[in-house]
């Protein structure tokens, strides 16, 4: 997996923006990811829904975005749903207890079902 | 510096840019450092994440972001009372903080930010953070095989 990726793809379907993010989510990458990601949110999507299967690696950065994303789509009573961490990505939600705090689901058709 | 009976040649020292861009490489390193001393996939994953977050927390409150700092990072394996492991040793020469300041946040506050001390802690076995003599700080990390911590929620 390159570290180059970042945002794969951005998908607007109706009420839902589904994010594809992939690669190395850290330091380096998550400043302008969060700054593209921003403007997405600014269209208040209703279902905001961010696929990490592609996601090799995030460090607490990339949890930072997310948890700001999160808070800022729950601000204005939109719905956000993770999909698909991999083990690494996980056990990094677990350690930071934001398993709690985020909605994960196993695939994205599961995450749009659940809005 | 690091204490003087650890013979060289067991040491693998890296000199690198407090520049973000060159994380992703570290990481490998210690990766494959830690694989080489035994640990699991799962703790050589989480021992990468918490030196990352170690190296990023230089980057960010010891260089303020500059990228042309200097980090120096020493690994090696140890064999000590407390068994066989791995030690990190980071140093930079960026700004000096009180080592009492450095801690993690309560995790029921949800918001971004100060979450990397927090991982850092629950990963490793023992974290020791200085200040060093002209300028800048030194944290040294070890990590034991076969104690490994709980970090999944209680």
């Amino acid at each position: 997996m390159s570290s180059e990726e970042s945002i794969r793809s951005i998908r607007r379907d109706g009420q839902a923006t589904v994010i594809d993010l992939a690669g190395d989510i850290d330091l380096h990458r998550v400043g302008g990811m969060h700054h593209e990601l921003l403007g997405v949110v600014r269209e208040r999507p209703a279902k905001l829904i961010v696929d990490l299967t592609s996601v090799g690696y995030m460090d607490s950065s990339g949890v930072g975005m997310l948890v700001d994303l999160f808070r800022r789509v729950n601000g204005y009573n939109g719905f956000m749903a993770l999909v698909g961490p991999n083990p690494r990505v996980q056990n990094l939600f677990e350690i930071t207890k934001l398993d709690r705090f985020f909605k994960i689901y196993t695939t994205v058709d599961e995450a749009l079902r659940a809005a | 510096m690091p204490p003087p009976d650890r013979p060289d040649a067991d040491v693998k020292r890296l000199t690198f840019p407090s520049d973000p861009a060159r994380l992703a490489d570290v990481r490998e390193t210690i990766r494959a450092s830690a694989g080489k001393c035994g640990f699991a996939e799962a703790d050589v994953d989480a021992i990468a994440l918490a030196i990352d977050e170690a190296l990023a927390n230089v980057i960010k409150h010891g260089y303020g972001g500059s990228t042309d700092g200097r980090i120096d990072l020493e690994v090696r394996a140890i064999d000590s009372d407390r068994g066989r492991g791995i030690e990190f040793y980071i140093r930079d020469y960026g700004c000096q903080i009180d080592p009492c300041k450095i801690a993690g946040r309560r995790l029921d506050d949800v918001r971004p930010g100060g979450l990397g001390v927090h991982i850092i802690r629950s990963v490793m076995d023992e974290v020791n953070y200085a200040p060093c003599r002209d300028c800048g700080m030194s944290v040294t990390l070890r990590k034991y095989l076969g104690q490994r911590k709980e970090t999944r929620p209680e």
